[in-house]
C-alpha cells in the first residue's frame, strides 16, 4: 500500500513538462549538479553565457562559479584537467564547444581518459562526461557540423551515448554523469530546438547501453541514432502511406551497441537499412552491418544496405544537403532491400 | 575554508632565487651558504643528511639492479634514473604524504620515497601491468608515458584541492622534453589562471632521447613560466639540499594559497633514456665525464665527510640497506605470477559493459575449446 503522501511525491517527481532538447538537457544538468556536489561542468563559455547553445544557461549563477567552470580555449586542458579531477573524486562533465573542436583534446580522450581505469588495474575510475553538439544541417562555416563518434566508439574504454529527443536527453545526461565509466555524449544540434514531453523521473527509463524501438513495423529495419532518428520517422510514416512497414530503431548507445534489440528487430524484418551523418569507411554502420550479418545471416533476405555521409570531409553548407542523408535517400535503400526496381542507386554491387 | 576557482587576480611572477641558479652544496661537497634559500634548510641535521645519501644510494641501487634484471631478460625495459638522485630525493623528501604525485615514467626514486611495492614497481616493466599500484594508496599517480600529459592531471588535481580548501598540493614531474608539448604549456595557463596548489618540477636533464634540451627551448626552461605568471626557481638538480630548499619554498607557497610554481631542476642523464637506447650515438663521453664530476651522491659524501658524519658503521649501514633492497626487489621480479589469459579483458570498463562480457566469454570458450583439444 502506498500512503498518499508518497503518492503525492511520486506525482511531482513524475511532472511532465514541454522542452526543447536543449533544455531537457539543462534540467538534466542542473538536477546531477544538485544531487551530487562532485559534479562540476566545465568547458568553453558554459558560465556566464551558458554555452553557445545555451545548454548550460543558468547553471553558473545557480552553482557558482566553482561548479560551472569557465575555462580557457584549450580542450585538451578541458579534457587533462577533468581527468586530474576524476583523480580527486570529482565527475566532471566537459562541454566541448562544436564537433570539429574535439580533435586538439584526443590524446587526453583516447589516451588517459579511455584507458586510466585499465591502465591502473581498476583503481582509478574515469567517471567524465563529455558533452559534444554534433552533427550538420544547421548551415555553418567548417569544422561546425562534424560527426566524429566512430573516433570513440573504435576507442576500448569509453562509452558513446546520442540521443534524439528531449526525454533522453534529460533522462541519458543524467544517467551518464551517474556512470561509473567516461561517457561521449553526442547531442544532435539540428534537433536542440525540437520540443517534446520530459518527465524528470521516468519509472520505466531504459539503461544508458539500450537500444529504443522508436516505431514498430515489420517489412525494413531502419537503424539510426541522433539527429536522423527524427528523419528515420519521417521515411517509415512516407513508407507506410506506400504500404511499407518500418521499425525504427533508435540505438541510443553505440558503445556498446545493443545487439540484442536490433537482432531482434532483423529477424523479425529480414532486412535493414543504417543510416548515419558521419562518413561511411569504418563508421559505426559498418560494425553495424558485420554484426547484423553475424548475428542474422539465415534469416537476411537483402545485403544490409548503409545510407551515411559520403566519404569527403564535411562539405560547405551550400552543398550539405547532398552530403546528410535525407527522408529520400533513405527511402531508396529501403526500395532497394525490399528488391523494388525503382532503386536508383544499386550501390550494394 | 573553501577558495574560488574564480580569484585569480594576486599572481606573482617575481623569481623567487637570487641570481639565476640556486647551488647550496658544490661538486666538491662545499656548503654555499645563500641567505634566501638557506631558512627553508636550516633544519636538516647531519642525521637527516645521512637519510637523504641513503635514500640517493638506494634508488641507485634499485636502479642498477632493475637495468642488470632488464639485462638478464626478467625485465623488457628500464628507464634508468641514474644521475638524477638528488632532484628524485630531494624534492620527495619534501612532500607531505598527503600531498599528490603525478609523475612521468622515470620517477621510480619519487615512488620509492611514497613507499611503493618493489613488485608494483617493476611489474610495469616486467610487462605484466600498464600502472602497477593504487594511486590512492600511495598519494601518486601511476606512470604516464605520453609526454606531459601528467602536467593537466595535477593542475586539476589542485582545482579540487583549492575547491575544497585543503592545504595539501599537487605535484607534476616532467621533463625538458615535455616543456615542447601543448599539455605542459596548457597546465601551465590553467594554472595560473585559477590560481591552484600546483608545483610543476622540471627535471631537465639534457636530453630527450637523442635531442638536446637546446632543441626544446632557446633560453633557460626556468624563463618560460613567468610569462604564464608563474613564478619559478632554477637550481642545482644534483644538489639534494638545493632541491629540497625549492620544492619547499614551491609546496610552501601553493599551501597558504600563493598558487604554482614552477621549479627547473638541472641535471643529466648519466644513462640511457632507457635500456633500448644507445647514448654513444648522440653525446660524447667529454660530456658525460664533465657531469659525473657533479655526481649527487659524491658530493654529499664529501660534505658528510668533511663534517665528520660520515663513519664507517654509517657507510655499512648504508650499503647494507641498499643490499636488502636490491634483493627484495629482485626476488619481487622473479617470484612474479603470471596473469591470468582472461584478465586482459579486466577493469576495461568499471561497470559491466556486454560488449567486453561476450567477448570474454568467447575467448573463454575459445581457449577451453583448444586446451581440450590437446
Amino acid at each position: 500500500m502506498t500512503s498518499t503522501v508518497t503518492e503525492a511525491a511520486v506525482a511531482a517527481d513524475t511532472a511532465t513538462t514541454t522542452l526543447t532538447l536543449s533544455k531537457a538537457i539543462n534540467s538534466g544538468l542542473r538536477r546531477a549538479l544538485a544531487d551530487d556536489d562532485r559534479v562540476v561542468i566545465m568547458g568553453e563559455d558554459v558560465g556566464t553565457l551558458g554555452g553557445v547553445f545555451r545548454v548550460t544557461d543558468g547553471l553558473q549563477a545557480e552553482f557558482g562559479k566553482d561548479r560551472v567552470i569557465d575555462t580557457p580555449l584549450a580542450e585538451s586542458g578541458i579534457i587533462g584537467t577533468a581527468v586530474g579531477l576524476a583523480y580527486r573524486g570529482y565527475r566532471p562533465v566537459c562541454e566541448i564547444q562544436f564537433d570539429g573542436f574535439i580533435y586538439p583534446g584526443f590524446d587526453q580522450i583516447v589516451a588517459q581518459v579511455a584507458k586510466l581505469h585499465y591502465r591502473s588495474g581498476g583503481t582509478v575510475s574515469m567517471p567524465i562526461t563529455i558533452r559534444v553538439p554534433f552533427g550538420g544541417g544547421i548551415g555553418a562555416v567548417e569544422h561546425h557540423s562534424e560527426s566524429p563518434e566512430g573516433y570513440f566508439t573504435h576507442t576500448s574504454g569509453l562509452r558513446v551515448v546520442s540521443c534524439s529527443n528531449p526525454q533522453d536527453a534529460h533522462t541519458m545526461i543524467r544517467q551518464a554523469i551517474a556512470s561509473d565509466d567516461p561517457v561521449l555524449f553526442f547531442e544532435p544540434k539540428r534537433r536542440y530546438w525540437t520540443k517534446g514531453d520530459v518527465t524528470e523521473n521516468l519509472t520505466n527509463a531504459l539503461p544508458l547501453h539500450r537500444a529504443r524501438v522508436a516505431r514498430e513495423g515489420t517489412d525494413v529495419t531502419l537503424v539510426t541514432y541522433g539527429p536522423l532518428v527524427m528523419t528515420a520517422l519521417d521515411a517509415a510514416s512516407a513508407a507506410a502511406d506506400e504500404g511499407v512497414s518500418i521499425e525504427v530503431i533508435d540505438l541510443r548507445s553505440l558503445s556498446p551497441l545493443d545487439m540484442d534489440t536490433v537482432t531482434a528487430s532483423v529477424r523479425k524484418t529480414g532486412r535493414v537499412v543504417i543510416t548515419h551523418e558521419a562518413q561511411l569507411n569504418g563508421g559505426v554502420g559498418a560494425e553495424l552491418a558485420a554484426s547484423i550479418t553475424e548475428r542474422c545471416f539465415h534469416w537476411l533476405e537483402a545485403a544490409p544496405a548503409r545510407v551515411t555521409g559520403f566519404d569527403t570531409p564535411y562539405p560547405p553548407a551550400a552543398l550539405e544537403e547532398h552530403f546528410l542523408p535525407d527522408l529520400d535517400r533513405m527511402l531508396d535503400a529501403v526500395d532497394r532491400v525490399m528488391g523494388r526496381e525503382n532503386s536508383l542507386s544499386g550501390w550494394s554491387e | 575554508m573553501a577558495r574560488s576557482l574564480a580569484t585569480a587576480d594576486d599572481a606573482t611572477t617575481e623569481i623567487l632565487g637570487e641570481g639565476d641558479f640556486v647551488q647550496l652544496i658544490d661538486p666538491d661537497g662545499t656548503r654555499v651558504p645563500n641567505p634566501r634559500f638557506d631558512p627553508w634548510v636550516e633544519d636538516v641535521t647531519d642525521e637527516q643528511l645521512v637519510d637523504l645519501l641513503e635514500d640517493m644510494v638506494v634508488i641507485r641501487r634499485i636502479d642498477t639492479e632493475a637495468t642488470a634484471l632488464q639485462r638478464q631478460g626478467e625485465l623488457g625495459l628500464w628507464p634508468p634514473l641514474l644521475g638524477q638522485e638528488a632532484a628524485q630525493i630531494g624534492s620527495a623528501r619534501a612532500l607531505r604524504s598527503d600531498d599528490f604525485i603525478f609523475p612521468s615514467y622515470r620517477e621510480n626514486g619519487v615512488a620509492y620515497c611514497r613507499g611503493v611495492d618493489y613488485g608494483d614497481l617493476l611489474r610495469i616493466w616486467r610487462g605484466q601491468a600498464h600502472g602497477g599500484w593504487d594511486p590512492h594508496s600511495i598519494n601518486m599517480a601511476i606512470p604516464a608515458v605520453i609526454i606531459g600529459a601528467q602536467s593537466l592531471h595535477a593542475v586539476g588535481y589542485a582545482m579540487g584541492i583549492k575547491r575544497e580548501g585543503d592545504d595539501t598540493v599537487a605535484i607534476a614531474y616532467f621533463g625538458d622534453g615535455a616543456t615542447s608539448q601543448g599539455d605542459v604549456n596548457e597546465a601551465m595557463v590553467f594554472a595560473a589562471s585559477f590560481h591552484v596548489p600546483v608545483v610543476f618540477f622540471c627535471q631537465n636533464n639534457q636530453w630527450a632521447i637523442s635531442e638536446p634540451v637546446a632543441l626544446q627551448a632557446k633560453k633557460h626552461i626556468s624563463d618560460r613560466s613567468p610569462g604564464f605568471g608563474i613564478p619559478s626557481l632554477r637550481v642545482d638538480g644534483n644538489d639534494v639540499l638545493a632541491v629540497m630548499a625549492a620544492t619547499r619554498i614551491a609546496t610552501d607557497r601553493a599551501r597558504s594559497g600563493e598558487g604554482p610554481t614552477f621549479i627547473e631542476a638541472v641535471t643529466y642523464r648519466m644513462g640511457p633514456h632507457t635500456t633500448s637506447d644507445d647514448p654513444t650515438r648522440y653525446r660524447t663521453a667529454d660530456e658525460v665525464a664533465e657531469w659525473a664530476a657533479k655526481d649527487p651522491i659524491s658530493r654529499l659524501e664529501r660534505l658528510l665527510e668533511s663534517r665528520g658524519a660520515l663513519s664507517d658503521e654509517v657507510r655499512t649501514r648504508v650499503d647494507a640497506k641498499a643490499d636488502a633492497v636490491a634483493a627484495e626487489l629482485r626476488n619481487a621480479v622473479i617470484t612474479m605470477p603470471e596473469p591470468a589469459a582472461l584478465s586482459v579483458f579486466d577493469h576495461v570498463y568499471a561497470e559491466q559493459n556486454p560488449w567486453i562480457e561476450r567477448q570474454r566469454a568467447q575467448y573463454a570458450a575459445y581457449l577451453e575449446s583448444v586446451e581440450g583439444g590437446e
